[in-house]
């Protein structure tokens, strides 16, 4: 038996022998798009120590200084690096917690659409026959619609359901639902597709031969063997999500100015963009183009890696 | 050796059946105006095995000796026919599932190295599924000690538990495969190709593994191979199949010095001479037909020298001969030569 | 010089980020005209290199790293793509394991094969087309003049191969390179193509490099053997010699394992281990590890192929005069 700390000892070193490593480190590309996510996710998640206002106390903010430019433009100060907006908020304190509001729903939204379409693309792809149709018969629908459509529907259903009061008590959690529903269909198609060979693959049908019950062999053989191109997928879905949560922000069905996210604050500057204060918008934007990219890259990267075509 | 113990036979198959729906869809078959398809994939086969014996089935790719021994060891349900393992007919899944007693005492090999191991798995965890899975062993330590154990019997190292498949070359790889078969202490294993995606040096290992540990372990074997020669090294009886009937069986030498079957004839035939006498290969017009579509009557009459009016419209039933049992109008007229005397045999 | 293709230490590498990966190391073999060599070894062996290396189909990163290959005298090796492509088809012809990877789907066999033709050959169309029908016919399918007009998932995978054999014969050329012809045939199908091979060579006249992990196969089509160990050459001479007495302690295993009829016996030869893989082929001779008449050269010197019998063998032992090892 090994020791836990051996064990953790071998596994990095495997990690920085593996093929994938390899391929992270050759290109430059893919290296800084990870140190931006980090940083991203550093600034996001450390916001309340990192940020040097809080948007969000409302004693600290003072209406005299809203308004006011980056630094570097005549009237800014540096108390503000990025400047302020109507309610004289410093934009780079908002940006951090926005973020962080976006990050959170992206990845719920994700995890929400991971594990609704691996169940339904497992049970598709091992049971097959009427299951497998209805499944993907409902999934072809959706399909047709796009996926901000479905996340309005959603959204439309709770509002009706909850009534305005818990609606918005409740207007993160309806937006991740609402943004992992819109996902899953791409996540059940390629577990079944991926099911669908897997469970023709020897080693599992060894494991039938032993007698296991088909859901154990889900779990522990043919779920491990299709995470590949899963993971490919959630990453490039990441960046869909916050997309999608900023453009419902925008629409102004998402979260509210009092606890913005990217897109409201995209939102709540784009009026002040024409009257000169174009901060507020541009750089919000800017921030969520930058992350959107470098977790793009990433998927990308990560779907070339896990492609033995093309290693 | 009691003798009724002996010639017990382990294993009986009888009028086995399995057919596969290939239709088209529904809504492509009412457009298009197609009838539905189906593959007489195995059609009617019946053998028993004995203890302690080696039955090899032979023939050519899609002749459905795989889907025998698949519908053996319970990856297919019959569609007909009977399969007794101990005297228990287990063929329908229901009666399988009521006796995991019996399952539990057959294994499989597959052909596939490759395939037939979870690249996620180590190897003392595949190893240990079966042992794991029916609780044979509760502590850890007894666990890993076994699979130590099971990795030495099939001439690999216990400390091999730790390693990956990948890290092992195809022909390691069957040895873990026999190894995580044998963890279940099975007494009958079926072998589906295990030799055919190794190389030659590699089969002479496996081949000589399989025969040690019948030996000492006392296992009955299925052994289903498209090489004539692994089969006449390996069995004791021999089973020929043709689109999905069993067209002859005997034991090893009879079928080999005097096969009946102009099927079989024509495999013999057809094995590359080694010994370099300057036997010509008899090359055989024809290839085998669709399964979707078989000739009626006999379905190796298109391709069958001695075929006749009869052999095109019935299908010859399986009778017994001397040391074994041949499906063909031919023999039983006695209006097929004898076959030639070969420098090898 | 009856010597239509000559090969001089020939070596193909891999590079790859763990270092460089011989897979073919000094290979020096010819092949005379019309003449069949058969190439045998296990996977890995450098076997089907070797061949892809003569075609200059080497699939990159793979690279002829040295040694030299002449055609009729001529240098191919280091020649430019486009003017390699006029030798593949014209010169030299192959044939691959797989039919069904070798013909174009989307063309009916018949547009393959004029295609073929009018590239290499100064013909017109409609002789083009009589050709094609001809060849088809030459390698035996039934109704040639329809069957042009069909598409290879037409065709049965025997009766595939035998397109392929005619799109490899279309511009006669000198010599084939068949890489495993017959692995995915089933026995009565492979016995049709290799007397048909055989029989449209002796015709035509042209050398054959028949590639295949099947000593079966080469005992009955290959004039001369050569037996591929690792990258390398371990045993080269006539078929008879090599199957009836093999020098190489490896052909000697090798032999002694295949099974074959009529032969009883309780169990084969077995050469213990499997071949080293390329990235860590051991010191001295390769085979030294799984060698049963290993001595303390054979771990520290590698031996080259050396006059044996009427052939050469890469031994020591062979050296040693010891007329072949005991095993």
């Amino acid at each position: 038996m090994m020791l836990p700390l051996a064990r953790t000892i071998e596994f990095w070193r495997r990690a920085a022998d593996s093929d994938i490593f390899f391929s992270f480190t050759r290109s430059w590309l893919v290296v800084a798009s990870a140190i931006v996510t980090a940083l991203f996710f550093i600034c996001a998640f450390g916001a309340s120590f990192i940020a040097p206002h809080n948007p969000f106390d409302l004693a600290t903010l003072q209406l005299s200084d809203a308004f006011l430019p980056p630094f570097w433009e005549e009237g800014g100060t540096t108390k503000y690096l990025l400047g302020t907006d109507d309610q004289g908020r410093d934009v780079l304190s908002t940006i951090m917690y926005g973020s962080r509001t976006s990050l959170i729903v992206g990845f719920l939204a994700v995890a929400f659409a991971m594990v609704l379409g691996i169940g339904l693309g497992l049970l598709a792809g091992y049971v097959g026959g009427a299951i497998d149709s209805i499944i993907m018969r409902v999934a072809d629908v959706q399909l047709t619609f796009p996926a901000i459509l479905i996340a309005l529907l959603v959204d439309g259903v709770s509002r009706a359901l909850l009534g305005a009061q818990g609606h918005a008590e409740a207007q993160e959690l309806v937006l991740i639902i609402a943004i992992g529903l819109s996902y899953w269909v791409q996540y059940a198609r390629t577990v079944r597709g991926s099911v669908l060979v897997e469970k023709n693959k020897e080693y599992v049908q060894a494991a039938r031969v032993i007698g296991m019950p088909a859901a154990l062999i889900v779990l522990r053989h043919v779920l491990p063997n299709v995470m590949g191109p899963v993971m490919v997928i959630a990453t490039i879905n990441l960046a869909l999500a916050i997309i999608t949560e900023a453009t419902l922000s925008f629409l102004g069905v998402g979260l509210p100015p009092t606890e913005p996210s990217l897109g409201t604050m995209i939102n709540t500057g784009q009026q002040f963009l024409f009257s000169g204060e174009w901060w507020i918008t541009i750089f919000p934007g800017a921030a969520l183009a930058i992350l959107v990219l470098a977790v793009n890259l990433l998927g990308d990267w990560l779907r070339d890696a896990l492609n033995p075509k093309l290693r | 050796m009691q003798k009724s113990d002996a010639d017990q036979p382990i294993l009986q198959v009888e009028g086995l059946r399995r057919y596969f729906d290939v239709s088209a869809p529904w809504l492509n078959r009412v457009l298009e105006g197609k009838d539905r398809s189906i593959v007489r994939a195995v059609d009617g086969v019946s053998f028993e095995i004995k203890r302690g014996e080696t039955f090899s089935l032979v023939g050519e790719s899609g002749c459905g000796k795989s889907t025998v021994a698949r519908l053996i060891v319970g990856l297919y349900g019959p569609t007909a026919g009977s399969i007794r393992f101990e005297g228990t007919d287990i063929g329908p899944s229901a009666e399988r599932a009521r006796h995991p007693d019996l399952q539990a005492r057959m294994q499989m090999i597959f052909q596939d190295p490759y395939a037939s191991l979870n690249p996620r798995w180590r190897v003392g965890d595949i190893i240990a599924e079966p042992i794991r899975f029916r609780k044979l062993l509760k502590d850890e330590k007894q666990i890993a000690q076994r699979v130590g154990e099971l990795l030495s019997q099939v001439g690999l190292s216990p400390l091999d538990a730790r390693k990956y498949p990948h890290e092992f070359s195809g022909g390691q790889r069957q040895r873990v495969s026999i190894a995580r078969a044998l963890a279940g202490e099975p007494e009958f294993l079926v072998c589906d190709e295990p030799t055919s995606a190794l190389d030659v040096s590699v089969q002479a290992q496996i081949l000589n593994l399989m025969k040690d540990l019948q030996r000492r372990l006392g296992l009955t074997y299925l052994f289903i191979s498209h090489n004539l020669a692994v089969v006449y090294h390996v069995s004791d009886k021999v089973g020929v199949m043709y689109l999905g009937r069993l067209v002859e069986w005997a034991d090893k030498k009879i079928l080999f010095q005097r096969p009946l079957h102009p099927y079989t004839r024509m495999l013999l035939d057809a094995i590359p001479d080694l010994d370099m006498t300057g036997r010509q290969r008899t090359p055989v017009a024809g290839e085998v037909p669709s399964p979707l579509n078989p000739p009626s009557g006999c379905s190796f009459h298109p391709r069958c020298p001695f075929a006749n009016e009869r052999c095109k419209s019935e299908i010859p039933a399986v009778r017994a001969v001397e040391g074994g049992a041949v499906a063909c109008h031919a023999v039983e007229e006695g209006r097929l030569p004898p076959w030639k005397i070969q420098a090898a045999a | 010089m009856s010597q239509l293709l000559e090969v001089n230490h020939l070596r193909v590498e891999f590079p790859t980020r763990r270092g460089t990966l011989v897979a073919v190391d000094d290979v020096s073999l010819h092949i005379d005209a019309g003449e069949v060599l058969g190439v045998v070894g296990e996977s890995g062996a450098g076997k089907s290199m070797t061949g892809a290396a003569i075609i200059g189909l080497l699939e990159p990163p793979g690279r002829i790293a040295g040694g030299e290959i002449l055609l009729e005298g001529r240098r191919i090796d280091n020649l430019p793509y486009a003017a390699m492509r006029a030798i593949r088809g014209r010169q030299i012809g192959a044939i691959f394991q797989d039919p069904l990877t070798s013909l174009n789907p989307l063309y009916k066999v018949g547009d393959q094969l004029v295609e073929t033709i009018l590239t290499h050959l100064p013909l017109s169309l409609a002789d083009a087309k009589a050709r094609a029908v001809q060849l088809l016919e030459d390698v035996g399918i039934p109704s040639p003049g329809e069957r042009v007009n069909h598409y290879p998932h037409q065709f049965s995978g025997g009766m595939r191969q035998r397109v392929v054999i005619a799109l490899a014969l279309a511009a006669e050329p000198k010599l084939i390179i068949a890489d495993e012809p017959t692995t995915a045939l089933d026995v009565s199908i492979q016995a049709q193509i290799i007397s048909l091979l055989k029989r449209l060579c002796h015709e035509k006249g042209t050398a054959v490099m028949l590639v295949t992990h099947d000593m079966g196969v080469i005992a009955e089509t290959a004039d001369r053997v050569a037996v591929m160990y690792a990258g390398r050459i371990a045993e080269i001479g006539p078929v008879q010699d090599v199957i009836k007495r093999p020098k190489h302690p490896y052909t000697v295993g090798l032999m002694g394992a295949i099974p074959s009829m009529g032969m009883d016996v309780e169990r084969l030869t077995q050469i213990d281990g499997s071949m080293p893989r390329l990235n860590a082929i051991p010191k001295g001779c390769a085979f030294n590890p799984r060698c049963p008449v290993v001595f303390d050269r054979c771990l520290v010197e590698r031996p080259d192929p050396m006059p044996a019998g009427n052939g050469l063998a890469a031994c020591w032992r062979v050296m040693q005069g010891a007329e072949h090892a005991e095993v």
